[in-house]
């Protein structure tokens, strides 16, 4: 009796497992299916691209057969569950990111390299630049940004200034609470300032002729004391403020009390929302050297461990460098292509000013030594800004903390 | 009640049928509740082996082991007469073990290796993606519109070079097919063969991927390889794998990489492959605190204020929560309810978010407090060393305070009024009466309270993340680490904000306050229950 009891729970068991087992075969579809057309792959996504990034998922469907979800990732989330995830086995099989987590996918191993082939030079060299590492390149370049400054029309009408100081200078003109808006926080923002530092001479790592970044420090020396004492006027002068977070700068901005701010694409929504008539503007250098902003490529990559690494090669490397994906991909989302056919056809002032702030840009480093970087330089241009640390001193620390850091790993 | 007279592990509280043999034949109906039963077992039985199931195909086998063992557990547990005591405490047990023992005994295997950025997989993953990495493409080769072709299991690759149709598979190199059918530069069908549909690659992709057709009998020539099924190009590997001496060899100048005690390939003269994977490193991330002389100041100064922080939070908040419960427990307070309410109210909110907002609050130049409170005054709240620390605390009292006047008030109801009466009688003070009675009444009941207090302030991560960051940040120290970092979210900068991730550090040092607290606990709890007996 009893040892029937036990044979009717194994039984059931059994069965429930049976019917959970189907259930998931019908949900997880694709590779043990029979057919091309039930093949399902996956790909995270920021929940700003969700929208942009559906005409192009719908048109490769209508062309493959191939089925895209787009699971949606906080920014922030995607690189380290990336990492976290793939060698498990329950990461997705592509990415869209910006490319500076490059580095780190590939010492950690989890993104495959794809063969561009001649496709290299139909992108903005600084795209393609973006997307190697190592010489080798993993991933598709898809759109570009970078900061600029941006001029309230109704508060000045023109800019002349030639330097960031006479640029100061214009800003006072207006009357307005703040000359200029950069958007700082208690970590400070390195990275709305980098067309300034740029402007001294002091890039934060050595370039080969290729645009690829070495692991060498550049922002030391001279150059890089120049640049902290030009922070510490400008933090004495109140042009710069660790209070003025992103929050409080674009608020500021959108309240008319600055005719200038340092921005990204990011930020024109909320200005044309409001109603602002702007002009997109390149940034002035302050140390006399070009202003070189930071440029992000976003790009698409593929999973090391993706079970589909056929049909996801066919998708990012055979079908998103295509002109038509990349002006499917203009159209929804309005950021400047990365592609030169398409980024040819754009006729947007706004777009067209970043590209001319970005156009002596340089790539974001996406060495893995760069994650050693961004937390320090933050905190002590906070302090060299509010005074807490005499400049030079700060920098010098600054850059042996880098230094060290970058040993250690 | 009857005890069993045999060896029976646990008493039922139930009595005890009368031993076997005539105990299998009791009468047994199968009612409602047993269908139920067998259902609900079932469905845990249908998810433990779904789990088994997968737990085999990625190889977890310390996951596989411990499934097989609960679910036996489980089913001894429900269709066993002997274990009615076990029906109740298993699910208990199940769930302790998943979330308390498993979290810390890997936390724990975790905190012996060096799992972290550069070595977060298993080595046949490492030299699966070093291989990947480091086969290039030959220079100036062209790319082939190619074909995928399959008889039986074989697979091949066809692709069309200067007019020739050419046909190769892994163990036969590129050769020319004269009867193939060539369409616009592709090869379409070769008799003999098989042309691969969308479908059929999309379901044998791993083995196209991997598949590498030497271009001619000399390997040097490299092999034909494609990623899309559509194109080829020629590659060669530059780094290739030896199985036999588990190496690295570097094919264009001979170097050889082997194996470290650190888990990378690494070559004679230092230079490192990565990924690495995860290996052992025993004790060495207990000592990183001490033995990293980077580390050892910060750390000697924000452990002497985690322990202040905790101590101070508590003390704080209990003070203001026994003065409030002693005035609002008098009866001649009118509106005691009100108050009382309004008093959970900063204990209702989450505490994250009551953080993030104060946050706002104490900004130095758009904070409520400075423009709104105190006139457009430039206090650093945040920004000054000591000023933060004070800050800190005041946010920490005021999400606080309510929880401590929620106890006090309700271990002041078990005071004796004749007590306090007899006292009034022989002539104390308020004061005096209040050290004397009201106080030692108080401190029985809530002892242990004020410890787990303190333990969860000596761990309040959240309140210092989202207020302060940690900040104001030492000036100039080699990790990104400030005046009012606490050990845990000093443990969270370290192992996750200053450069590369490194989760071997962060749970050994997370063992380590475990520990710690667990000690101080420890040491509380024992004098609390001396107070009890006095």
């Amino acid at each position: 009796m009893r040892r029937s009891i036990m044979m009717i729970g194994v039984v059931s068991a059994a069965l429930t497992l049976a019917a959970c087992a189907g259930a998931g075969e019908d949900t997880s579809g694709g590779n043990g299916g029979d057919g091309g057309a039930d093949e399902k792959l996956t790909l995270w996504v920021d929940p700003n691209r969700v929208v942009e990034m559906q005409p192009l998922v719908d048109a490769y469907q209508e062309k493959s057969g191939v089925e895209i979800e787009l699971v949606e990732k906080a920014v922030d989330d995607i690189g380290p569950d990336f990492v976290a995830q793939v060698p498990t086995g329950e990461g997705p099989d592509m990415i869209i990111s910006a490319h500076d987590g490059l580095g780190e996918w590939v010492k950690n191993g989890v993104v495959a390299p794809i063969e561009l082939g001649d496709k290299v030079e139909d992108f903005a060299p600084v795209a393609s630049a973006a997307m190697a590492y190592d010489g080798k390149y993993y991933g598709v370049p898809l759109a570009l940004e970078n900061v600029a400054l941006v001029r309230n029309n109704a508060l000045l009408s023109e800019t002349n200034a030639t330097t960031f100081d006479e640029l100061i200078a214009e800003g006072k003109t207006a009357n307005t609470e703040f000359p200029v808006l950069i958007q700082q926080g208690e970590q400070s923002d390195p990275y709305h300032m980098y067309p300034l530092q740029t402007s001294f001479g002091a890039p934060v790592f050595e370039q080969n002729a290729d645009g690829s970044y070495t692991s060498e420090l550049a922002m030391g020396g001279e150059a890089g004391h120049a640049w902290a004492k030009y922070l510490a006027k400008l933090g004495a002068e109140g042009v710069l403020d660790i209070a003025v977070d992103g929050a409080v700068a674009g608020q500021a901005f959108g309240d008319g009390k600055s005719p200038y701010i340092i921005t990204g694409p990011w930020g024109i929504p909320g200005m044309q929302e409001a109603g602002i008539d702007f002009t997109v503007l390149p940034v002035p250098s302050a140390g006399g050297e070009p202003a070189q902003p930071f440029v992000g490529v976003s790009g698409i990559f593929i999973s090391a461990k993706s079970k589909s690494p056929v049909v996801a090669n066919d998708f990012v490397v055979n079908y998103l460098t295509t002109e038509e994906a990349q002006d499917l991909l203009y159209e929804s989302s309005k950021r400047s292509p990365a592609l030169l056919a398409s980024a040819e056809k754009v006729d947007d002032p706004v777009i067209a000013g970043f590209n001319a702030a970005g156009a002596a840009g340089a790539p974001m480093p996406a060495i893995p030594e760069m994650s050693a970087v961004w937390g320090f330089w933050g905190t002590t241009e906070a302090q060299i800004i509010d005074g807490q640390v005499d400049p030079i001193e700060g920098w010098d620390a600054l850059v042996k903390n880098i230094q060290d850091a970058i040993d250690e790993g | 009640m009857a005890l069993p007279t045999s060896t029976a592990p646990a008493p039922s509280p139930l009595p005890d049928p009368p031993p076997a043999p005539a105990r299998a034949e009791r009468g047994r109906t199968l009612g409602v509740g047993f269908f139920v039963k067998l259902i609900l077992v079932g469905l845990a039985d249908a998810l433990g082996l779904y789990g088994m199931l997968t737990a085999w195909a990625i190889g977890q086998w310390a996951i596989l082991i411990s499934l097989v063992v609960i679910l036996a557990l489980v089913n001894w547990a429900y269709f066993s007469r002997r274990a009615v005591a076990a029906k109740y405490l298993v699910p208990g047990l199940v769930f302790l073990f998943v979330y308390q023992i498993f979290v810390i005994g890997f936390t724990g295997y975790v905190a012996f290796t060096n799992y972290g950025d550069g070595h977060n997989s298993t080595k046949q993953d490492a030299i699966a993606q070093i291989s990947e990495q480091n086969e290039v493409r030959v220079d100036g080769s062209p790319t082939y519109p190619l074909t995928v072709l399959s008889r039986g299991d074989q697979l091949a690759f066809a692709i069309v070079d200067d007019g020739a149709a050419l046909l190769g598979t892994s163990g036969q190199p590129l050769d020319e097919v004269r009867n193939a059918t060539v369409d616009d530069g592709r090869v379409t069908a070769s008799p003999g063969w098989e042309t691969l549909t969308f479908a059929d690659i999309a379901q044998r992709q791993d083995e196209i991927v991997a598949l590498r057709v030497p271009m001619s009998d000399d390997p040097a020539d490299g092999s034909l390889r494609t990623q899309d099924a559509s194109t080829g190009f020629i590659a060669v590997p530059v780094l290739q794998y030896d199985e036999a001496t588990d190496t690295f060899v570097d094919t264009t100048d001979g170097t050889v990489y082997r194996v470290s005690d650190t888990g990378n390939f690494v070559s004679d003269d230092g230079v490192v492959l990565t990924p690495g994977w995860r290996v052992g490193v025993g004790f060495a991330n207990f000592g990183t605190m001490i033995t990293d002389p980077r580390m050892a100041g910060p750390f000697a100064e924000i452990f002497v204020w985690t322990f202040v922080f905790a101590f101070l939070s508590v003390v704080t908040t209990f003070a203001l929560g026994i003065f409030l419960a002693v005035v609002f427990n008098d009866s001649r307070v009118r509106g005691r309810k009100i108050y009382r309410s309004l008093f959970i109210l900063p204990y209702a909110f989450p505490g994250f978010l009551s953080a993030l907002v104060w946050a706002g609050m104490l900004n130095d130049r758009f904070g409520y407090i400075n423009v709104v409170l105190l006139g457009g005054a430039d206090v650093p709240w945040l920004t000054d060393p000591l000023l933060a620390k004070f800050s800190v605390l005041m946010v920490n009292l005021w999400l606080g305070f309510p929880y401590m006047f929620l106890i006090c008030t309700g271990a002041l109801q078990a005071v004796p009024t004749d007590l306090i009466d007899a006292a009034r009688i022989d002539g104390a003070g308020r004061w005096q009466t209040f050290r004397n009675v009201t106080l030692p009444f108080v401190m029985m009941s809530v002892a242990p309270l004020l410890i787990s207090s303190f333990a969860f302030n000596f761990n309040n991560f959240a309140l210092i993340y989202m207020l302060t960051g940690g900040g104001p940040n030492f000036v100039g120290t080699p990790y990104v680490v400030g005046h009012t970092d606490i050990l845990i979210s000093m443990v969270y900068s370290v192992a996750f904000e200053s450069g590369s991730k490194q989760y071997g550090v962060a749970s050994a040092l997370s063992l380590l306050i475990f520990v710690m607290v667990g000690i101080i606990s420890w040491v509380g709890f024992r004098r609390a229950r001396r107070l009890e007996e006095f």
